[in-house]
């Protein structure tokens, strides 16, 4: 292959390295993680100034347990941060990282410079979902931190039963918590995707991405779908509290793993398809 | 977008798909049908009857379905409607004194509901659609749930045309069911169940009549329609008594047989009420009033003024007002029959049964009938019901099963207590039994049912003294391939996607009675204790409260509200559970009692553990009585009957307490005191039942599987093909050449048309022409960013396509730069440079930055820089690498003008370098002074091509030798 350049080899181009500074010194990755990262803390000062709460152990709502360790204080954040900061973090970092380049009109001179297609492609999900790995793993890392020095080190709180469960018991299911967490967002993160190789406007792919979550939310409350809501792709989405429950029960994250990977492989696929045949004319 | 669409269109087809409207349910047909009973079968009665006919057409068997206590025949409507879906003549009636039913209720008496029902078999033995076994016998199954299911005990103990029944938490003894004794010494010294029996008695008449409604005719609604309804207290608004306005009269309508009065019109089940107001009509001027009603109204439904059921029925002859009052008799007893009513006060009354009320109360109930019901029966019975507890479910199946004839036997969720009711599961457990005894049993399908039949003619009922349990374990083994012959509704923990309680079916191959499959002693401690029976019986302790026993909590989610009072109760408890201990059956205890005369006591079972609320399972107790003697008198229990799993941990709490607020206690104060006589409680377990596994659903590993595929397919597809990209050797060293390239805009207008052109290396080629001549689309399908419709573009030899390696030798500059704002200029460069993977010291990163002359500027953000910076990185970013062709769409705009002299000399240099450059403009006097060929094209067509010397000398056609005109010349030419 001595068509190209010398020195040219089509995979060694766009180096996930590359990809990852160029993302992040961008503002709004930094402001992202900066707001994720503080989301804990405000939370912990919320509680702290929270008016007359003197923690009646009587209540067993995740909410009224937020304070009883930093165990049970990163499952709160966790728990209100998914349904929609998580959300929008993800469908930030996937929607805008092609449809930015189109914005600037960065994209051409990578695709001729050549990168190929499929492997700018493919770097580029590599690192969006990356970043928002990241993202979702942070949140509750940092809540943990926060909640540990703040609250201490005690044992889990099983909201409902007001089971208590050993830390070190609880410690692998929070793992298991965190990737769920990061499987469920994979829908969105391929919605995201699909729109950014089909749009210039990176907003324009994030709030697609984050209308169609509420679209589905939306449909999840209508009853009369029955069965079928199980196949919403945020039907799933607060799965990951079974784990937590003191007989585990999987059997709803998997169901939500199955229908997020199903979303995202044949949206992924689509995204590929799509900019492979596309003309760059931004 | 394509992707969007297509799963918006298919999240629409979907919901389209659900909320299809299905086929209509059957309407039924309402009429009224005239039977005759009483002991000397001379009360006349007229039955009010809906008949379904099988949605299937044809003869189908028939089912007889019975509504529950207080309810009517609309009560199981929705049930009876789907077993006509299902393929049965089903035939739904108010029993008397129910609803628009004449007569007075009897509580399934086989003098008189019994016989009611016979009379109905004869009618349906009459009807075309349904299947007959012999003349006058019809293939009829008969469900319901309570009272309907007590009757079809009671039919199918007195009518040997049965052919199968599916009874729901029904009793087995009427008389044990209100005065339970735990001791085993039957109804005579029972405790009385003060709180149900009211409710029972008081759903008779019209006084409650909307309680009634509540307890039992949403009972009726356990054989299925509402699927997981909740509680069956509290719902039932659906009581079907009105009130008593209309004229008290009813116009009977008789015949001299039992039966229709169809007669005349030959249109089944018509039948009208006269509306005089003669409260006594004799049979004579009935009948005369039928004829003339049938030939007048047809086939309706009763007319709005029919019989009103508040009023007390005809069968009395007693001249009665035409005006709304009742007569105190009324007003005490509803549509009580008066002797019963009269039994029913004087047992209220004392809180003690009578021989004739145990008489009376067993006569209805098929413990009085043993050895006389002989066909398949399914039996299901709740575990939430303190009215009718297991207890009698289990009497039943095994008196049946001691006739040789299949039993099976289910433990649901939800009774008379509330619970889930489970009504599809219902629904379908008992469809499918009958679907096993009354359709076609010559079907090579199902041999069990076939070998049944042929047997049960000449079969004799085994003799009494044989063993129950092993008979059932016998007829268990012949049982319904598809149903298990036991079958236990389990708490299956929170469905994960609706958060809501699921229930699991654990099964059995055999039905192990209350006394399970194998006994587990648990070890019981406590001294002693003292407990004291509180004057008046108050306050007392609570269980259930009956009617609504919902509001106690359901006691699967481990909630429960049952209180003790100190005091009033002894306390025994085990250690904690080393392993989970399933109890399912009634354990048994053996305690001692100190004291004078008959003591009344409690005994209960709780879930224990320490720093939680106490579980009383099912919130069951069992009432029990016995005759204390200072020197002890020693009693053995009978524990309520539950399907408990108590955890490792837990432990096992046996409470005796004195007052039950659901039943009748001595009002006299008194202390005993009670211990264990032994300290083992044996409890009952049957490791057989399993719930079938439930792995995960099958999708959750086909969908990913298969999208996965689809993913694959997709993404191959759509591959481009590479066989093109390999160089042609001839034109490796023509640094370009165009072949009859062609682009279409989406209108179909011709952006390029067919251009031809070819650049060797050194020229600085123009690519010229006004905007909108194709330019810059020339040169994005040169980048390989826009795929051309017809025609090539080889770079040294290599076919443009998007991404191919050929690219890497050429720097592109198109339509204004492209960078990250947030970025320096130098560091711009460098990411870009590093994405396309060379080595960095190809990339001659200063001498690009030189001729960008940014100064100091390349260290700030690119967002800060002016438009004529930018476009001197961008072209600098274009000559990274030192490409052999470079392209610049319109280099100079923006540039001032030492910029735009400097850039000239830049180009002109750089291919003197035997490298290429093509620039594009609209500038003429730019081309002109830079390059040394040109292009000109116009509307996406080429014009001229030539050096520019060759083309400046065509000026001599019109004497100019200035490009501009040249220029306008050769467009004009075209235009």
């Amino acid at each position: 292959m001595s068509t190209g350049a010398i020195g040219y080899a089509p995979g060694h181009t766009l180096p996930l390295r590359v990809e990852i500074i160029r993302q992040f010194k961008r503002r709004r990755t930094l402001i992202m993680f900066g707001l994720l990262m503080a989301l804990p803390w405000i939370l912990v000062i919320a509680f702290q100034f929270g008016p007359g709460n003197n923690n009646n152990q009587n209540s067993l709502r995740l909410s009224d347990l937020a304070t009883a360790g930093g165990l049970n204080f990163a499952a709160f954040a966790l728990s209100v941060s998914a349904s929609f900061l998580l959300v929008v973090a993800v469908a930030l970092f996937c929607g805008d990282t092609v449809a930015s380049e189109a914005n600037w009109s960065s994209l051409r001179y990578l695709l001729a410079a050549p990168i190929p297609r499929d492997r700018l492609l493919r770097q580029k999900l590599i690192v969006a979902l990356g970043y928002s790995a990241a993202a979702v793993t942070v949140v509750p890392l940092m809540a943990l931190l926060a909640g540990t020095i703040v609250f201490g080190w005690n044992d889990i709180t099983v909201p409902g039963t007001g089971e208590i469960i050993p830390a070190g018991d609880v410690l692998p299911k929070f793992a298991i918590v965190i990737g769920y967490a990061m499987v469920s967002n994979l829908v969105v993160a391929a919605v995201a995707f699909l729109l950014s190789v089909s749009t210039d406007s990176p907003l324009g792919a994030v709030g697609g991405a984050v209308g169609l979550v509420i679209v589905s939310s939306i449909l999840q409350a209508v009853e009369a779908l029955g069965g079928l809501r199980e196949f919403l792709p945020t039907f799933w989405n607060t799965a990951w509290l079974d784990a937590l429950a003191p007989v585990p029960d999987y059997s709803g994250m998997i169901k939500g793993v199955a229908v997020a990977l199903t979303y995202a492989a044949i949206l992924i696929a689509f995204a590929f398809r799509r900019f492979r045949r596309k003309d760059v004319v931004s | 977008m394509t992707a969007v669409i297509a799963l918006a269109v298919l999240a629409v087809a979907a919901i389209t798909w659900t909320v299809w409207p299905s086929e209509p349910p059957p309407r039924g047909q309402d009429l009224t049908i005239d039977v005759l009973d009483g002991p000397a079968n001379d009360q006349r009665v007229t039955i009010d009857a809906t008949f379904f006919a099988p949605a299937s057409g044809g003869k189908a068997p028939a089912v007889l379905l019975g509504h529950g206590f207080g309810g009517s025949k609309s009560s199981v409507r929705d049930q009876a409607q789907r077993l006509a879906q299902h393929g049965y003549a089903v035939l739904t009636w108010s029993a008397r004194g129910f609803g628009r039913s004449t007569g007075e209720i009897a509580l399934n008496s086989p003098d008189y509901e019994v016989k009611d029902v016979q009379q109905l078999v004869d009618w349906l033995a009459t009807r075309p659609e349904v299947r007959l076994d012999a003349a006058g016998d019809p293939r009829v199954g008969m469900a319901g749930g309570s009272y309907g299911g007590a009757i079809a005990l009671m039919t199918a103990a007195y009518d040997t045309r049965i052919d199968a029944i599916a009874p729901q938490i029904t009793w087995h003894d009427l008389a044990d069911a209100l005065f339970p004794n735990a001791t085993g010494q039957g109804p005579a010294t029972g405790v009385f169940k003060k709180m149900w029996a009211g409710i029972f008695f008081s759903a008779g008449g019209n006084r409650l009549a909307g309680l009634s409604g509540g307890a039992s005719g949403g009972l009726a609604g356990l054989t299925g329609g509402t699927g997981t309804g909740g509680s069956g207290g509290a719902g039932g608004l659906g009581g079907t008594s009105t009130s008593g306005t209309g004229t008290p009269g009813t116009g009977t309508s008789g015949t001299s047989t039992p039966g229709t009065s169809t007669s005349g019109t030959g249109t089944p089940g018509t039948s009208t009420s006269g509306t005089g107001t003669s409260g006594a009509s004799t049979p004579g001027s009935g009948a005369g009033e039928t004829g003339t009603g049938a030939g007048s109204t047809g086939a309706s439904p009763a007319p709005t003024n029919a019989p009103d059921i508040s009023g007390t029925p005809e069968t009395s002859g007693s001249e009665r007002p035409a005006a709304m009052g009742l007569t105190p008799q009324q007003v005490q007893c509803g549509r009580f029959m008066p002797t019963i009513c009269d039994i029913y006060q004087e047992i209220a009354e004392k809180g003690q049964a009578t021989p004739q009320a145990i008489d009376l109360l067993r006569r209805s109930s098929p413990v009085s009938v043993p050895g006389k019901i002989r066909i398949p029966s399914l039996i299901i019975q709740g575990q939430r019901d303190s009215l009718f507890p297991l207890s009698h479910a289990d009497a039943n199946a095994r008196a049946i099963a001691a006739t040789g004839a299949p039993v099976e036997v289910a433990w649901i969720n939800g009774g008379h207590d509330g619970g889930d009711s489970e009504g599809d599961w219902v629904f379908d457990r008992t469809a499918a039994w009958f679907d096993t005894w009354l359709k076609d049993s010559a079907t090579p399908g199902n041999p069990a049912a076939a070998a049944y039949q042929q047997t049960a003619g000449q079969n004799p009922a085994p003799t009494a003294g044989q063993n129950a349990d092993q008979t059932a374990g016998k007829s268990a083994a012949t049982a319904v391939p598809g149903g298990a012959a036991f079958t236990v509704s389990r708490d299956g923990g929170r469905d994960p996607g609706t958060r809501r309680n699921t229930i699991v079916h654990a099964e059995g191959s055999r039905y192990s009675g209350l006394s399970g499959t194998a006994q587990t002693a648990v070890t019981l401690t406590g001294p002693a204790q003292e407990v004291a029976n509180p004057p008046g019986g108050s306050p007392a302790a609570i269980s259930s409260i009956p009617g609504f026993g919902s509001l106690l909590g359901n006691s699967s989610t481990g909630v429960s509200a049952a209180l003790d009072l100190p005091g009033q109760s002894a306390t025994f408890e085990s250690a904690p559970l080393r392993a989970p201990l399933h109890l399912t059956g009634s354990p048994t205890a053996t305690i001692r009692v100190y004291g004078t005369g008959q003591v009344t006591l409690f005994a209960k079972l709780y879930d224990a553990t320490t720093g939680q609320l106490a579980v009383l399972p099912g919130n069951l107790t069992a009432p029990l009585r016995v005759n204390a003697t200072p020197s002890g008198t020693t009693a053995t229990i009978a524990l309520p009957a539950v399907d408990r799993r108590f955890d490792t941990g837990r432990t096992l709490r046996l409470v005796l307490a004195t007052t039950d607020m659901a039943y009748s206690t001595p009002a006299t104060p008194a202390v005993y005191q009670v211990e264990l006589a032994s300290p083992d409680l044996v409890v009952p377990t049957d490791g057989e039942l399993s719930a079938p596994a439930t792995g995960p659903a099958w999708w959750t590993w086909a969908m990913p599987l298969s999208a996965l595929v689809v993913a694959i397919v997709l993404v191959l597809v759509g591959r481009v093909r590479r066989a093109d990209t390999t160089q042609d050797p001839e034109l490796a060293d023509v640094p370009l050449q165009i072949t009859g390239l062609t682009k279409r805009y989406r209108n179909g207008e011709k952006a390029v048309d067919d251009l031809s052109f070819r650049v060797e290396r050194g020229q600085v080629l123009g690519l010229l022409g006004p905007n909108g001549a194709g330019k810059t689309t020339t040169m994005r399908m040169l980048m390989g960013l826009i795929h051309p419709d017809a025609g090539e573009i080889k770079i040294f030899g290599s076919k443009v396509v998007p991404g191919a390696p050929v690219l890497s030798r050429l720097g592109s500059f198109v339509e204004g730069p492209g960078f990250l704002p947030h970025l320096s200029g130098r560091d711009n460069l460098e990411l870009y440079w590093r994405a396309t993977g060379r080595p960095p010291a190809d990339a001659h990163l200063d001498e690009a930055l030189e001729i960008a002359g940014l100064g100091n500027a390349v260290d700030r953000a690119v967002r800060t820089y002016s438009q004529g910076m930018r476009q001197r990185l961008a072209i600098a970013q274009a000559m990274l690498g030192l490409p052999d062709l470079l392209v610049l769409d319109e280099p100079t705009n923006g540039l001032d003008p030492p910029q735009i002299a400097e850039m000239r000399k830049v180009l002109r240099s750089y291919a003197a370098k035997d490298r290429t450059v093509i620039v594009s403009s609209h500038l003429l006097g730019e081309v002109e002074q830079t390059c040394s060929h040109a292009v000109v094209m116009h509307r996406g067509r080429l014009i001229s091509n030539g050096p520019v010397a060759e083309l400046l000398s065509r000026g001599h056609l019109n004497g100019s030798t200035r490009l501009e005109d040249v220029f306008l010349d050769l467009i004009g030419e075209q235009v």
